[in-house]
Formats: C-alpha cells, sequence, structure tokens
C-alpha cells in the first residue's frame, strides 16, 4: 500500500467562488482511516479553510453524509484504503444547495420533517397512573427497522425524483411517517394521510429504488413508501366512497 | 462582527438531463421503465391476431406470415426481453411493498418472492396447454 | 394543503394490477406467438381450436381485462417516465392527458375487437 493518497476537494467560497472548484491535497493513507479521518487531516495540517460537517466519526449521527466518488457516503464509515492508489474525489452531497465548500443546506428535509409528524399521536391524554403503552417483540418488529434513519440525507441525494422534484417530501420523510403509523402505539394515520397521499407524498415515488441501496443503516425507505401506496390507495378511494364510514 | 450576516449565496447544482447514464442502477430503472411501450406493443399484437382469427382462416395465415415477417419477429423478440425483464423485476419488487402476515407472523420476504414466481410458472404452464391444445 | 390525490389512487391502483397481470401472463404469450410460432420451433395451434379457445365468453373477458389493464400499466408508467425524462413542468398534463386517453382508446378497441 502507498503511503500516501491524493484527495480532491470540493472548495465553494460564496464570497468569491461563482461555483465549486476542486482542490488536490495529498493526505497519509493509514489503513484504518476513513475519508472523514483524510478531511480532519487536511483542516488540521494542510488548509484550515476547509469546511465540513461531522460529529460522531461512527454512523450515527448523519452529519458527514458527501459524495465520495460520485456515491452518496457517510466519510466517517468510508475508508481511503479502498480507493488506492485513488485519487479519491469528495464533493457535497448531491441534491441540496450549497453553503460552502462540502457543507449543504437542509432546511428542505427541516421542513419536510414536522410536517409529517414525526411522533406517537394518541387519541386524548392518558394519565400517568394509566401505566404504560406496551408493546410485544412482534409488534416492536414491525417499525423497528424505520426507526433506523439517522437523518443522513444520503437517501434524498441517491433520489432521481427529488433531483427533478424539489416538492417531493423524499425517502426518509416518508420512513419516518410510516415508522410512526406502524408502530402499535401510534393512533395518528390518518392524520397523515393527506400528506402522504398528496402528489408531493408517496405518488411522486417512482421505486427507483437508489434511496434503499444508498442508506448506511437499512431502512429500506423505499419498501416503505411502496407499502404506504397501497393503503394510501385504499383509504383515499374508502373516503371518498364512504365518508364516514372511514373516519 | 454583524450580528445578523447576510446569507451567503447558495450554490444550486445543475441537474444534467442525462442523468439516467451516470450509474448502471439508473440505467436499469430507466429499461425496466421503458419496458412498459412493449406491453402495450403487446397489446397491439395481440388484438391484431384477435382480429385475424376471428375473420377466418385466410386472415389467419396472413397474420401467422405477417409474424413472419423480419422486422416482427425482431420487434417481438426485443419486445420479450422488455417483458421478461419487467416480469422479473417485478417478481422481485413485490416482497419488499408487501407485508403478508399468516399465522400472526410475516411471511419472510423470499416465500412471498417465490409464491409470485411459482404463481408465474402455473399460469405460464396452463396457458401454454390452452394454446397447444390443439396442435 | 395537501390534499390526498383520488387520480393518483385510483392510476396507481390499475397500474398496479396491470404490472401483475402482464408480467404473469405476457411472457408466455409473446414467446409463443411472436416468437416461437413465426420461427416454427413450434407449430401454430388449428385454426379451429384457436377460434374455439377465443370464442370461450371466459376467454374474451379475461382478454379484455388483459388488455385494458395492460395498456392502464402503460400509460401510469410511461407517463412518468416521460415526466422524469423529459423534465418540462409544462408539459406534464399534456403527457397525462395523452397517456391515459391513449389507454382508455386501446380498450374501447380492445372491447370493439373481442366483443365483436
Amino acid at each position: 500500500m502507498p503511503d500516501t493518497i491524493t484527495m480532491q476537494v470540493a472548495r465553494y467560497r460564496p464570497e468569491t467562488d461563482r461555483a465549486p472548484t476542486i482542490q488536490a491535497y495529498t493526505v497519509p493513507l493509514r489503513a484504518e482511516w476513513a475519508v472523514l479521518d483524510g478531511l480532519n487531516y487536511i483542516k488540521d495540517q494542510l488548509d484550515g479553510t476547509l469546511s465540513f460537517r461531522w460529529s460522531c466519526r461512527m454512523g450515527i449521527c448523519g452529519s458527514c453524509g458527501m459524495t465520495v466518488n460520485g456515491d452518496p457516503a457517510l466519510t466517517c464509515g468510508t475508508f481511503l484504503a479502498d480507493y488506492a492508489p485513488g485519487p479519491v474525489r469528495v464533493e457535497p452531497l448531491t441534491n441540496f444547495p450549497v453553503i460552502r465548500d462540502l457543507v449543504v443546506s437542509i432546511d428542505d428535509f427541516m421542513r419536510k420533517l414536522p410536517r409529517v409528524k414525526p411522533w406517537l399521536i394518541r387519541d386524548g391524554d392518558s394519565r400517568i397512573g394509566a401505566g404504560e403503552l406496551l408493546q410485544t417483540p412482534g409488534q416492536l418488529d414491525d417499525f423497528k427497522q424505520f426507526s433506523m434513519c439517522i437523518n443522513c440525507m444520503l437517501c434524498y441525494a441517491a433520489c432521481p425524483v427529488y433531483a427533478a422534484e424539489p416538492d417531493f417530501l423524499g425517502p426518509a420523510a416518508i420512513a419516518l411517517a410510516q415508522r410512526y403509523n406502524l408502530d402499535s402505539r401510534d393512533q395518528g394515520a390518518h392524520e397523515r394521510l393527506d400528506l402522504l397521499a398528496s402528489p408531493e407524498g408517496v405518488w411522486a415515488c417512482t421505486y427507483v429504488g437508489e434511496c434503499s441501496a444508498a442508506c448506511p443503516k437499512g431502512v429500506d425507505p423505499a419498501g416503505a413508501i411502496q407499502r404506504y401506496k397501497l393503503t394510501a390507495a385504499t383509504r383515499t378511494l374508502r373516503e371518498f366512497l364512504l365518508p364516514r364510514a372511514a373516519r | 462582527m454583524t450580528a445578523n450576516p447576510s446569507p451567503a449565496r447558495l450554490y444550486r447544482p445543475p441537474v444534467s438531463r442525462l442523468w439516467w447514464l451516470r450509474r448502471r442502477s439508473y440505467l436499469l430503472f430507466v429499461l425496466r421503465e421503458l419496458s412498459c411501450v412493449f406491453v402495450a406493443w403487446f397489446v397491439v399484437f395481440l388484438l391484431l391476431m384477435v382480429d385475424a382469427v376471428y375473420a377466418g382462416n385466410d386472415s389467419y395465415q396472413r397474420f401467422l406470415d405477417w409474424s413472419g415477417r423480419p422486422w416482427v419477429l425482431v420487434l417481438n423478440i426485443v419486445a420479450l426481453a422488455f417483458v421478461l425483464l419487467h416480469a422479473v423485476t417485478w417478481f422481485n419488487l413485490a416482497p419488499k411493498a408487501m407485508v403478508v402476515r399468516m399465522g400472526g407472523r410475516r411471511v419472510a420476504p423470499r416465500f412471498v418472492g417465490a409464491a409470485h414466481y411459482a404463481a408465474w410458472a402455473l399460469v405460464t404452464v396452463v396457458l401454454a396447454w390452452i394454446v397447444l391444445g390443439g396442435s | 394543503m395537501a390534499r390526498p390525490s383520488r387520480t393518483e389512487a385510483v392510476t396507481w391502483l390499475l397500474f398496479s394490477a396491470g404490472g401483475m397481470a402482464a408480467a404473469l401472463v405476457v411472457p408466455v404469450l409473446l414467446l409463443l406467438f411472436g416468437v416461437l410460432f413465426p420461427l416454427g420451433v413450434l407449430a401454430p395451434p388449428a385454426y379451429e381450436h384457436l377460434l374455439g379457445v377465443l370464442r370461450n365468453p371466459l376467454v374474451r373477458i379475461g382478454l379484455f381485462m388483459l388488455c385494458a389493464l395492460a395498456l392502464a400499466h402503460w400509460a401510469h408508467r410511461f407517463r412518468h417516465s416521460l415526466g422524469d425524462l423529459l423534465r418540462v413542468r409544462a408539459l406534464n398534463t399534456p403527457i397525462a392527458v395523452l397517456c391515459y386517453g391513449a389507454a382508455v382508446a386501446g380498450s374501447v378497441w380492445a372491447a370493439l375487437v373481442l366483443f365483436q
């Protein structure tokens, strides 16, 4: 294994640049180094002006998503040695506006997420004295996979529909809605229907499946969306045909 | 240091119209979607045949000759490839889109997929038997 | 305020049914009538036999359902694909009208052929 590897990193300085450019850096190639370690080496030793987001460096916070050699990836879980002899190209996450260098604006997602009401909705309040909401392991399995989402946005970066249609709710938001729809403790599915069954909801998805391929946590948002299409279709028509019975 | 600096100019990358050529998985997706055109072609082909059969033996023979013409044959071979692509991708994706419960437990996705393929085999055999029954 | 779309619900259900029907039925029929019979690998069915099969009312209804659903499947998928590939927002409604309209027209043709 060679000693070093070249990292081609996208730079964008809004004060001076019209568009991003690529700047090359040579970093040590250590067997256990992730792309994120390379970026931190650049910032510490070579170029303190490089800006990027990161936090836990262990694949749970969802902060360090970027485009590595054209693929959306968590840079803390993507290893430099896998790209030897290089070069490795690191760009900001696709389909999001770039604030600076490798930092993107995820305001769009932050606006969409609360709209799907990703919290337990109950009919009326329960008193503490009434006790806990009980759930069997089988009921947990129904939604557990969709609760693994770390909001890293790699699925949005991979989705060609989101690329063309920014109004699309998107894989993570719909998967997170399903996490609650399928939770036995939740009673709010009909509250989420309006948004999920609208044209910008599940109907914009054409089951490309790239979101699930990109997901680092195995959430399978594509599957979540497809399952909801049947629910959305039947509920929408039931409400149209039998408005009182459906409520 | 200003308390509220003006927002920096966000850079919005342009989206290429040839996005589907960028990755093999995107290309496969587009091919899968275009398979629907050949499904529609089959409907046309089927209706032409049925029309020919109802019109008499002569027109049926003329239809058979026509379906042997090179361009029709090539079109149908290509169509068959695309229709097979449609069927395989459909049956492979179906288990991810449906959760089947039996006896309170979830049926494993591979069994749901296997059931689809089994149904496909059964339908194929039955239809072939019906069509070939007379020759 | 987002509202559930009834048209999408209906078109998607038809698309799904059509996709399943097409996946199950079309391959063998296309293989036989489109490839094996014209190539001479298998002898085509005798006229009387095929006429007998196609005269059966259940067969007529079944084929009509197949045609209508397969066309609905084509219309929905083709409309979305054209939209994704062309990406011209102003064309979205005309494309949808043309596709679903063609599916309806094709279904009418199927009914005329099969129930003559």
